[in-house]
């Protein structure tokens, strides 16, 4: 049962991940990242993650694109053209050479990593808010510290960066 | 005959995603799809933070991968205020349109 959840899910956003690179609109491509995020969601579940998984949807489906819809609405940006120059070898010879990597890297990741338990869904019940808030707000206080800080100084950039010059 | 899920078919699948991305932030022009493919890239980091996470049995990775969103909730915010002001300068979201710094 769990493996037939993580095939589909990791299908998915494998599936998602190469249109949103291959896309030539935007807004094609914002919608495939959404739906990477949401499979993602639910292979953290399947991991344990609760939180994570909540957190996956709430700030990057939601918040992150929505941002990214809107300035692509914002720029009115059409697809991108066709680069006249690009030669065929791209197509014919990179799209296997980048498989056969990937099927290379999961043939090395799979001799390296140890076995471990196999990963069933319910089994680790480490990832609930609780458990998480409680490292996050005693182990790693000061890092969480430097993240507000880290997230003001974004949110005052963004705002000098995207406001109109004043003659 | 079902195998389990091992946490070597997350790394994998935290691989495929990492090279996607990387090929994306390579390959395309349009700066709104570079950025989203380095959302692609941190998202294949959080995949391994959450599954050394499961496989330790501690839960300290999970709070990296929520630092890693944080991050990644920054860095869009300004790399789309940066898009922003580029766009008004520039009037163009390709990125080898905008070649002011090329020598």
């Amino acid at each position: 049962m769990d493996i037939f959840l993580f095939i589909l899910f990791a299908s998915i956003a494998v599936f998602c991940a190469v249109n949103v690179v291959v896309q030539t609109h935007p807004i094609t491509s914002a919608l495939s990242l959404v739906g990477v995020m949401g499979a993602l969601a639910v292979l953290y579940l399947l991991l344990g993650a609760e939180f994570i998984a909540a957190a996956q949807i709430v700030v990057y489906a939601g918040a992150i694109m929505v941002l990214f819809v809107f300035v692509i609405m914002l720029l009115n940006a059409g697809g991108e053209a066709k680069s006249a120059g690009r030669s065929q070898m791209v197509r014919w010879l990179g799209i296997p050479l980048f498989t056969i990597f990937i099927g290379l890297l999961s043939y090395i990741v799979q001799r390296s990593v140890p076995a471990g338990p196999g990963v069933s869904f319910g089994q680790f019940t480490g990832g609930t808010p609780r458990d998480v808030g409680r490292l996050l707000f005693t182990q790693y206080l000061l890092p969480f510290e430097a993240t507000s800080v880290l997230v003001l100084i974004a949110i005052l950039g963004a705002v000098v960066l995207a406001r109109k010059e004043i003659e | 005959m079902l195998h389990p899920i091992t946490p070597a078919h997350y790394l994998i699948l935290s691989a495929a995603l990492l090279l996607i991305g990387t090929l994306g932030v390579l390959s395309r022009r349009n700066i709104i799809i570079i950025l989203m493919s380095i959302e692609l890239i941190l998202n294949a980091v959080n995949i391994n933070l959450i599954t050394f996470s499961r496989l330790f049995d501690q839960v300290n990775g999970q709070v990296f991968a929520i630092f890693v969103i944080t991050v990644a909730v920054a860095e869009a915010a300004v790399g789309l205020g940066i898009l922003l002001a580029m766009f008004r300068n520039k009037e163009t979201v390709q990125a080898d349109e905008i070649d002011l710094l090329k020598w």
